[in-house]
């Protein structure tokens, strides 16, 4: 099953204040999590995003459009990088997901969302 | 957690681990059913002492001190009565002097290697192919047997028997659980080529409706793709052939959901709906394409690759680069000759060059045994003579195909098709 896996977003990844040994830390930790994933054949892709001030929402409304300029307030519910993962059930993304090394300095949060496939579609 | 949720995070964590645990205990105790059950010995101790402790931080090392502790105490007890036994014994005793980490290091130093080593010893060539899939979707994948006689429609008895006997000609064989180097790697490699297409065909040939341990395999064949890739240098033309079935995987595995109609029947590729084509895996397969291409490889996994490129770059049927297409079956036909090969190629270069020189080519075949009855012959025949403006020879010939086919839809396309010659 393919899944995409959310970081979520914190305060510091939104205002791009990482400490900079820490940055460093965890980009060495995290390049050797993304060498397990893909050597387990799981790894399909995997991004970071900028923070939410450079981002853009379009809001519906019936015909209305309109466009909403970053940064967006509701920080915990923002997504700053995802991977896509090939696995065999949500068990092993969460297992996968367990030894990855804390993203963002303070408290966080990863999110793993499995993709509809062909027999859930009506 | 409920004791069950915490029993099946663990048995997630040992899955991830399983592979790479088992490889490094083959080579280690020289036999794959052995290695196998002190995995499962660990696994066992994993559930008891993990719930209490939590996952450790480095769980593979932790499985395999506890496997080694386990083989320690077999040799201990006399269980294994196989030749070896106090060298192992002595070299495990060595390495249980250090840390937890020490042992790690001294012992499981390159599990990338390792797990290189089962995958050849899995797919020796003293198996046949077949016993060479069941063996590494067991040990490799991790199936249990009930699956992979799912996978294969066989019974649970055969494939079981069938690894038994895999077990005991790889140990009398004795090829040893080492990565080939050199011209004996070149020389092995193909038949783990082999067999982990033959995975994905299983996989690719069911269709939906059936038991899903089928279409699985061909993600099951991409991951060993993935993963034999990823341990294979960049360096050696002979390994463009690993890059090459990895993109052909991809790419064709990028049609599945689109290969599919409502019914269950198969649609054939120039009527599928390109958009329900996976753009992710198509790139996936062109960026290994790449790879392969950048080391001259010219093999028939990576021509076959380059074939399903073709299709894959094309935004609709018509847009398709049938001249290239058809140069790329001329070469496959040089390094990978077949009957079905040569049908292909006049498709190709009727697509490509007109009805006529489809029609000079398929003349050249017609005669061949393996096409006798095969209905696709007189289908592809009957296309070209429709397209040349000879309709009563064409007629004949679909006419013949729908005779031939065994697929209810099949012959009543060929029939309407037959129909519209007037």
């Amino acid at each position: 099953m393919r899944v995409i896996v959310f970081v979520k977003a914190t305060e510091d990844s939104e205002q791009g204040t990482m400490p900079a040994g820490w940055a460093s830390e965890m980009m060495a930790a995290m390049g050797r999590f993304n060498d397990e994933l893909r050597d387990a054949g799981i790894l399909l892709m995997a991004d970071g995003l900028k923070p939410t001030s450079q981002a853009k929402r379009v809001a519906f409304d019936g015909p209305g459009r309109t466009v909403i300029d970053g940064p967006f307030a509701e920080t915990r519910e923002l997504v700053a990088g995802f991977w896509l993962w090939d696995v065999k059930d949500m068990d092993e993304a969460v297992a996968w997901v367990r030894r990855c090394p804390n993203p963002m300095p303070g408290p966080s949060e990863i999110e793993i969302r499995p993709f509809n496939e062909a027999a859930d579609l009506p | 957690m409920t004791a069950g949720e915490t029993h099946r995070a663990i048995e997630a964590v040992f899955r991830i681990e399983r592979a790479r645990l088992i490889a490094g205990l083959a080579r280690l105790v020289r036999n794959i059913d052995l290695a196998e059950e002190l995995a499962q010995d660990a696994l066992v101790i994993a559930l008891s002492v993990w719930p209490r402790t939590g996952v450790p931080a480095n769980p593979g090392a932790w499985l395999m001190t506890a496997a080694k502790r386990r083989a320690i105490d077999a040799i201990r007890r006399g269980k294994m009565r196989e030749r070896k036994h106090g060298e192992i014994a002595r070299e495990l005793e060595g390495a249980f002097d250090g840390a937890a980490e020490a042992v790690e290091l001294a012992v499981h130093d390159d599990p990338g290697d390792e797990l290189l080593g089962l995958i050849f010893t899995a797919c020796h060539p003293v198996l046949s192919a077949d016993t060479r899939a069941a063996l590494t979707l067991r040990v490799v994948g991790g199936l249990t047997t009930d699956e992979i006689a799912r996978a294969f429609l066989s019974s649970e008895a055969t494939i079981a028997q069938r690894i038994v006997r895999a077990k005991k000609t790889i140990a009398k064989a004795g090829p040893g659980f080492e990565t080939p180097r050199g011209a004996e790697r070149a020389a092995r490699l193909p038949s783990v080529l082999e067999v982990i297409y033959l995975i994905f065909n299983e996989g690719y040939a069911a269709t939906a409706g059936d038991d899903p341990v089928r279409p699985s395999l061909c993600l099951e064949a991409q991951r060993l793709g993935r993963v034999l890739a990823g341990l294979t240098p960049e360096d050696a033309p002979e390994n463009a052939e690993v890059f090459g079935l990895l993109a052909l995987m991809e790419i064709q595995a990028s049609r599945l959901a689109a290969r599919i109609g409502p019914d269950g029947d198969l649609i054939p590729l120039p009527e599928q709906n390109r958009v329900r084509w996976d753009q992710l895996l198509i790139r996936r397969g062109l960026d290994a394409l790449a790879r392969a291409e950048a080391l001259g490889g010219d093999g028939p996994y990576v021509l076959q690759a380059a074939l399903a490129a073709c299709h894959a770059r094309a935004r609709s049927a018509a847009d398709t680069d049938w001249p290239s297409i058809a140069a790329l079956y001329d070469r496959l036909r040089a390094v990978a000759p077949s009957p079905v090969v040569d049908l292909n190629r006049a498709i190709a270069h009727s697509m490509a060059f007109g009805p006529e020189a489809g029609l000079r080519l398929v003349d050249e075949i017609a005669d061949a045994a393996a096409l006798r009855s095969y209905a696709p012959l007189p289908a592809a025949r009957g296309d070209f003579l429709f397209r040349a403006g000879r309709l009563a020879e064409a007629r004949s010939e679909f006419e013949a195909a729908a005779k031939l086919t065994r697929n209810a839809r099949e012959a009543a396309f060929l029939l309407a098709r037959a129909g519209a010659c007037d």
